[in-house]
């Protein structure tokens, strides 16, 4: 039983420097681990600094939950562990020898092999990682029996990478991928697709899920806005994602019996001279993939897409779960009121309501920068993050539940279906420029430590 | 600009100069001339183009055609007073410049005590200046008489900033419409001042009775007269009923403005274009504008289909309802207002619904007020967060149903 979903809220934000359809392979010459990438993770080290690792080679474990490992996704040595305010860790740094020595865990079979089975090869080997949980958001617990499995299969955020190219060629690997995760769940696998992309999609003929289709703009192809319609999360119910790109990391993964940290990524913005795709492996430094490759040098580079990514510096590393760099230009230059400012024509900005006059030209592609445009204010316009929004949760008033911390509220307004990524196109919207997604983070940080 | 943006930023009072409380207002004058170049931080890295100063801003716009006619309209009833008006658009520099005399000093004062107040309430509480009032001090003045004295409109300025914004923690806490709570002040504070039929047309008060009636000038407005019809038939300023009525104020005038009344009230094509200009750039709502509209309607009718001769009122063409008097400009700036409004969807429809059905009610039934608008729209700003609770309740009683039935 397949389900086809048509949403009529939300928003294609159109930015200049989608990637070309190239793929090019890029060395990098250092590589991280970022622990703060798993959200409420406390790591556990089990190497120093000096140490020789090989790919799947263990780096840290999770303190509170042993069985889960984190692995390097490279041979080589570590070169430094970088810490934070209060000794928190908060990258791991690993110099690649050139060697392609790894731990072997043998070639695996998914269709031979029971719960337990892959449970304790994807704990064991780094690929536990990559599956999450509703709600919360964080690493899944691999105790937690979910009632279905989630995998979107595309991204719909601005100039995100293009899955079905990147993917091409691994239907193998994906296969794989989805029936490893089929024996985690007695529930279903649920694989949602694009409904008005037509092309040669690898995930046609893809066994052991329910296929759906969404019709509609951002956030569709959102993993939160597909549960929603398919299969909402009640209170108490655990719900497991993995980004369709995952599941056929992990598939690659168990097919060869090692640790694959491949990993194709798209560099977009309008920063970026030759926006292109790029094949190249987790952790990866950014200076290295943007190599002379920026326009101007007061850039804001983004691991992962405009709208939920982390600032990273121009010698970051990529995030564990992206799979994509976003170049655009700093905004840290004052406006005046009469020619960029509030009074002015709206030139390079992009609103939803029509008082600039972007909405003249809707499909145009837009170079937008990073200012916030306005300051910070008291909520006062209602209505415009309900555009945006398609859940059937009323946005500000689950947000203002969040900040005067009221867990009985949030409950009720459906904390447990939401994610901060769900929230970024409200937090593009907002009239008074209020920090949403982290308003909800928080929120689901109470309720992760007074209700789970 | 680089060098006035250096200027300004030389001129910012740092923690320990003796100026550092006055930071709030540095911080307005810079932020009105410079949008800062503050930059996100974390979560979405873009943001919309749009933030308070623009909507703030938008609402003014749209409010300038009101303004524009109302002055005008001012000055053609000044020379009707005095009995030398001619056709409406004869004397035009005359009553343009009369009107600006009389609005335009009520909108600086409006202006410049609700912005000192609240500039003080900002170097108290160290916040910074929200821009809420820019909205509000250009309604105070189009919702008041021409003829109203400045000391009131300062008075009443106070009032309504302090005990319905400031108190309640300022820009975006209000429980009713600011604008509106200044209104009711001046309604009930100063009655002789804001009704009866000496203060609609400006410098009436100083015509001798005599060439009033040699004018046949009553002073009255529509409103007025119409309240007449809920007393005894004795009162009734126009004996020949409805009918009677209508034969002297003819809708078409109305609907251009042509009558006396609150500076901005009176013009429903001024009016239309201001919604013209909110609902198109999507800063207005028009799910409250319609509904609070269609409430109207509805009461209209209704009354129509129960009215008999003993209250004419009741048999007013519901379409006239919707041009006299302040009922086009509370649907479209009053009732409208996001943060005295319900803030849901289906809220919206139940309050503006309510909202334009309260308002024609009070007027065909309770001669004590002739203009119901103001008091349902305070009323319903009252009862806005109470009907966004239910319609909370019932998306929460839908979770709890989806919880049951999985479980």
């Amino acid at each position: 039983m397949s389900r086809t979903i048509k949403l009529r809220k939300g928003l294609d934000i159109k930015l200049h420097g989608e990637a070309e359809k190239v793929k090019i392979a890029v060395q990098s010459a250092a590589f991280a681990i970022k622990p703060p990438d798993f959200h409420g993770l406390m790591p556990k080290m089990t190497v120093k600094v000096g140490e020789k690792v090989s790919t799947g080679s263990v780096l840290f474990f999770d303190k509170y939950q042993e069985s889960i490992k984190f692995v390097s996704p490279v041979a080589g040595e570590i070169t430094e562990i970088l810490r934070g305010e209060k000794r928190r860790i908060l990258e791991i740094k690993i110099k690649p020898d050139g060697t392609d020595a790894s731990v072997n865990f043998g070639i695996v079979n998914p269709d031979s092999m029971d719960e337990a089975g892959i449970k304790q090869i994807l704990l064991a080997n780094g690929l536990w990682p990559f599956i999450k949980m509703r709600p919360i958001d964080i690493v899944a617990n691999p105790n937690d029996k979910p009632k279905a499995i989630f995998i979107s299969g595309f991204d719909s955020s601005p100039l995100a990478p293009d899955f079905d190219f990147v993917l091409h060629g691994e239907t193998e690997a994906f296969q794989a991928g989805i029936t490893a995760l089929t024996k985690l769940t007695t529930g279903k696998v649920h694989l949602t697709t694009r409904g008005n992309s037509v092309s040669d999609s690898i995930f046609k003929g893809i066994k052991g899920v329910q296929s759906n289709t969404i019709f509609g703009k951002h956030p569709a192809g959102n993993v939160g806005t597909q549960i929603h319609h398919i299969d909402p999360i009640n209170k108490g119910e655990v719900v497991w994602t993995v980004n369709a790109l995952d599941v056929a990391l992990i598939g690659r993964s168990l097919l060869a019996g090692k640790f694959d940290s491949t990993r194709t990524i798209a560099l977009t913005g309008s920063q970026v001279k030759k926006a292109k795709y790029i094949k190249t492996q987790l952790g990866a430094c950014i200076s290295d993939l943007l190599s002379d490759n920026l326009i101007g040098d007061n850039n804001r580079i983004i691991s992962g897409n405009v709208l939920t990514g982390d600032k990273v510096a121009a010698d970051g590393y990529l995030g564990f779960y992206h799979s994509h760099i976003t170049v655009i230009p700093e905004g840290n230059e004052s406006k005046f009121l009469l020619t960029k400012g509030w009074l002015g024509s709206g030139k390079g900005k992009f609103s939803i309501n029509r008082s600039y006059f972007s909405w003249l030209t809707p499909n145009k592609k837009r170079v937008l920068d990073t200012n916030l445009n306005g300051e910070i204010r008291a909520f006062v316009v209602t209505g415009e993050m309900e555009k945006v929004f398609p859940f059937d949760i009323y946005p500000m008033q689950l947000i203002k539940s969040t900040i005067y911390n009221d867990i009985d509220l949030m409950e009720n307004l459906g904390i447990y279906e939401v994610a901060p990524e769900d929230f970024a196109l409200c937090e593009f919207v907002c009239t008074s420029k209020i920090d949403i997604q982290d308003k909800i983070r928080k929120g689901l940080d109470v309720i992760k430590s007074e209700c789970m | 600009m680089k060098s006035i943006e250096k200027l300004m930023r030389k001129m910012e009072p740092t923690h320990d100069s003796k100026w550092a409380k006055f930071h709030p207002v540095w911080d307005a004058l810079y932020t009105f001339a410079f949008t800062p170049g503050e930059t996100t931080k974390k979560g979405a890295h873009i943001r919309d183009g749009i933030d308070l100063k623009r909507t703030m801003f938008t609402v003014i716009i749209a409010l300038i055609p009101c303004l524009l006619f109302g002055i005008y309209n001012t000055g053609h009833f000044h020379y009707v007073a005095l009995g030398t008006a001619g056709d409406y658009l004869d004397l035009f520099g005359a009553k343009a410049i009369y009107g600006l005399s009389k609005v335009l000093p009520i909108v600086i004062v409006s202006y410049a005590v609700g912005l000192g107040v609240e500039f003080i309430f900002c170097i108290r509480n160290k916040h910074a200046i929200q821009e809420g009032f820019l909205v509000t001090g250009m309604l105070i003045p189009l919702i008041v008489p021409a003829d109203i004295p400045l000391w009131m409109v300062a008075v009443a300025t106070i009032f309504a900033v302090v005990l319905g914004k400031e108190v309640f923690g300022g820009t975006g806490m209000n429980i009713v419409n600011i604008a509106l709570t200044a209104r009711a002040f001046l309604f009930f504070g100063y009655p002789t001042m804001m009704s009866g039929d000496k203060v609609w047309m400006s410098g009436l008060s100083e015509v001798p009775t005599a060439t009033l009636q040699a004018n046949h000038v009553t002073g009255a407005t529509q409103l007025g007269e119409l309240a007449s019809f809920t007393g005894p038939q004795d009162d009734w300023v126009h004996q020949g009923g409805i009918t009677a009525f209508e034969n002297i104020w003819p809708i078409w005038d109305s609907f251009v403005g042509m009558i006396p009344g609150s500076v901005g009230e009176t013009s429903v094509i001024a009016i239309l274009i201001g919604a013209a200009i909110l609902l198109y750039t999507g800063i207005g709502s028009w799910k409250i504008m319609t509904s609070f509209v269609l409430g109207g309607l509805a009461v209209g009718y209704l009354a129509n289909a129960f009215g008999t001769e003993a209250n004419p009122y009741l048999l007013v063409d519901p379409i006239n309802h919707l041009v006299i008097g302040g009922f086009a400009f509370g649907a479209v700036f009053m009732i409208t207002d996001p943060v005295s409004a319900a803030q849901t969807s289906t809220g919206k429809y139940i309050y503006g619904f309510f909202g334009g059905a309260l308002s024609i009610t009070i007027r065909v039934f309770n001669g004590a007020f002739p203009e119901g608008v103001m008091m349902a729209i305070l009323f319903m700003n009252v009862m806005a967060p109470l009907i966004d609770h239910y319609v909370i309740q019932s998306n929460i009683k839908r979770r709890l149903k989806r919880l049951k039935k999985t479980a």
